[in-house]
């Protein structure tokens, strides 16, 4: 499968008056032409500003991404662009879906406008030719009535609607990746699922490969391809979706896959949840960061970040446990095949 | 449970409802005649859409509403018809935990005068027994008493929703409304608020009203659940049987859209799509409110309202088609 963008060891920090907040230590990804990739993992472990940085939208300064980390997109290092050709990049390259739809839309344009603003800039359409495609935009993502829909201010738009004007926006000039960043958080189930296949379809239709961020593990069984687990700024496991759902290493991953109620359980049985909270990221430990609330942890987990084990080509994970002299540990009962409802 | 079979009924909601002058010809219906009971010591979901009404519900439940029309009995009171003094004594057996946490502490009141106001209100402790009691609410939320001269912005979105679940607690109430306690919270922290919440109903035979829009957590808390679409209840039964068994249009298309965290059984599970949004509660129009989605509408479902029916034993579906 051809890559279509290669991040190499990405370190992000932010300069607080507390210190240096290190909110990515080191993420190396890929991600293929036209596949979906979930990211996931608790608020705060670095998920946000990764994908963020892939646009180079991180606020610099407080924000400072690190010496000798590369992302490298159709094999140029987005971090040595230009200003300008970052302009280039943002909107027609590499377009984001913003996760609070009702913030993220300019409420003083109306809608039309602001789908037009990037056709504009970046296909250079005169005004009118954009308005019209913009109404196009709008058709093909749903939205019924779309030419006075787009005469429109964001404020007379639902939340759904809202959320598929910013669709619209994020793919009017193609991109080639499309980040959804938790794009259904702020919606209803019924709403959810109409955007999450609208973006699997149009994903299908235009070949546009996705990041998914999101913290709803319901979501990204349905949708992913391949999954990536974030841990205080670092990658801790990464694999196919079944790889990730059914023969899970890591034991964050167990915790996350086990604290989701699942239809088949029984009702008001205790769930299971994970005590402790992640590290500060001011001073990050020496060793793995999610020794201090393993149940599995050894001492050396303490001393030492684990090296990265690979199960299969596409299964890889960073966990002590897998060392050789480590003492083998059955996957909870809960997460077996079959176990799982 | 043993103690939830109890037949014995809380709280008897009838024919509520809550409307909102808006316009000079605008009425919104937030609650437009929804009747339940709920038991003694059951936790009764409430599911729907944003702006179905549940909240409202809720909130008009608890009296913080005044009710457009229809009653609230608990436990033989009408909530809606008590004076100052009655008033007070019923907000001492029903309290209620809100959506966001960063939202719904004071920033300015430490936390434990945030747990203490109630027992001042309602002069239960004075003193050391005060305090006392305050540390004792942070030890049964899993918090502890060095965290009661804090403030709340020291504390994460787990630990503030403890501290409003402590605070409800403060008077020993009999009925918490839990409106959407865990829907701003992460994943793994929600699992640690909802287990606290069933710990604490077990240990002091508590009742909820448990609102939330997330569907899977809401039928592991709830005994019983109620599904609202555009503030009616269109369907309402034991959460076994509404998860196994919807029967209405919409529960059946809610119930099909929860994302089930396991690629297989997803991949070979057809999903009924819902076609546009949930219309405006302002005027709305005379029949079914889920008419114009429906896919099995009749022109029946355009004139007249649907009442909840009992189509099984303790099951009940507002719709036509039955």
């Amino acid at each position: 499968m051809e890559k279509i963008l290669e991040v190499e060891n990405l370190r992000v920090s932010f300069h607080t008056y507390a210190g240096e907040v290190q909110s990515v230590r080191g993420v190396s990804f890929h991600l293929n032409k036209g596949e979906t990739l979930a990211v996931v993992g608790e608020s705060g472990c670095g998920k946000t500003v990764t994908s963020k940085s892939l646009m180079r939208l991180i606020p610099e300064p407080p924000g400072e991404i690190k010496e000798g980390s590369k992302i490298l997109f159709n094999g140029k290092n987005v971090l040595d662009m230009s200003e300008k050709e970052l302009r280039e990049l943002r909107g027609a390259d590499i377009s984001m879906i913003f996760q609070d739809p009702m913030t993220s839309l300019n409420p003083t344009m109306k809608v039309g406008k602001q789908i037009a603003e990037s056709l504009i800039i970046h296909r250079g359409m005169n005004k009118s030719e954009a308005l019209k495609e913009s109404v196009k935009m709008l058709e093909l993502v749903g939205i019924p009535n779309p030419a006075k829909r787009a005469r429109q201010y964001p404020h007379e738009f639902s939340g759904g609607m809202r959320q598929r004007a910013m669709i619209a926006i994020a793919l009017a000039c193609n991109p080639k990746i499309l980040i959804a960043d938790e794009p259904t958080t702020a919606l209803d189930v019924t709403i959810q699922a109409q955007i999450m296949d609208l973006i699997a379809e149009l994903q299908e239709k235009l070949g546009t490969a996705v990041i998914l961020v999101t913290h709803d593990l319901g979501v990204v069984a349905d949708v992913a391809h391949r999954i990536q687990v974030m841990y205080a700024g670092t990658v801790i496991e990464r694999g196919t979706t079944d790889e990730i759902f059914y023969d899970p290493q890591h034991p964050y991953t167990w915790a996350l896959l086990q604290s989701v109620p699942r239809l088949g359980t029984g009702n008001k049985a205790e769930l299971y949840s994970l005590g402790g909270t992640p590290p500060d990221l001011i001073k990050p430990p020496v060793g793995c960061p999610f020794a201090a609330r393993c149940e599995y942890c050894m001492d050396i987990c303490k001393e030492a970040v684990p090296e990265v084990t690979k199960i299969t080509d596409t299964h890889s994970v960073s966990c002590w446990l897998k060392h050789p002299y480590a003492p083998k540990i059955e996957l909870p009962e809960a997460l077996r095949v079959g176990g799982i409802e | 449970m043993a103690e939830n079979k109890k037949n014995d009924i809380l709280i008897e909601v009838r024919d509520l409802k809550k409307h909102f002058k808006v316009g000079p010809n605008a009425i919104l219906k937030a609650v437009d005649g929804v009747s339940f009971d709920i038991r003694k010591g059951e936790t009764l979901g409430l599911v729907g859409e944003s702006g179905c009404g549940k909240t409202t519900c809720g909130r008009t439940v608890m009296g913080l509403y005044q009710a457009t029309d229809g009653d609230v009995i608990f436990d033989g009171i009408n909530v809606h018809k008590l004076n100052k003094k009655e008033k007070k004594a019923f907000a001492r057996r029903a309290q209620i935990i809100l959506q966001d946490p960063y939202a719904s502490l004071n920033p300015r009141m430490t936390v434990g005068d945030i747990i203490g106001e109630g027992i001042d209100i309602h002069n239960l402790y004075k003193g050391q027994e005060r305090t006392n009691r305050i540390y004792e609410l942070l030890d049964l939320v899993g918090l502890n008493k060095e965290h009661a001269s804090r403030f709340p912005h020291e504390f994460s979105g787990g630990q503030r929703q403890r501290i409003g679940i402590a605070r409800a607690l403060a008077i020993e109430p009999d009925f918490i409304v839990c409106d959407e306690p865990i829907s701003a919270l992460d994943v793994s922290i929600q699992a640690q608020v909802v287990n606290l919440l069933i710990k604490l109903q077990r240990e002091f035979g508590l009742t909820y009203l448990f609102i939330a829009h997330d569907l899977s957590m809401v039928k592991h808390i709830s005994d019983r659940v109620g599904v609202m679409y555009l503030g009616n209840m269109v369907e309402l039964a034991s959460s076994d049987e509404l998860y196994n068994n919807p029967n209405h249009p919409y529960t059946k298309a809610l119930m099909s859209a929860i994302p089930i965290p396991d690629p297989k059984s997803k991949k070979n599970k057809s999903r009924i799509k819902l076609e546009g949004e949930v219309p405006s509660p302002i005027n709305p129009k005379p029949g079914c409110r889920f008419a114009s989605r429906c896919r099995y509408a009749k022109p029946i479902c355009n004139e007249k309202t649907p009442e909840l029916k009992e189509i099984e034993k303790d099951h009940f579906v507002a719709c036509h088609l039955f």
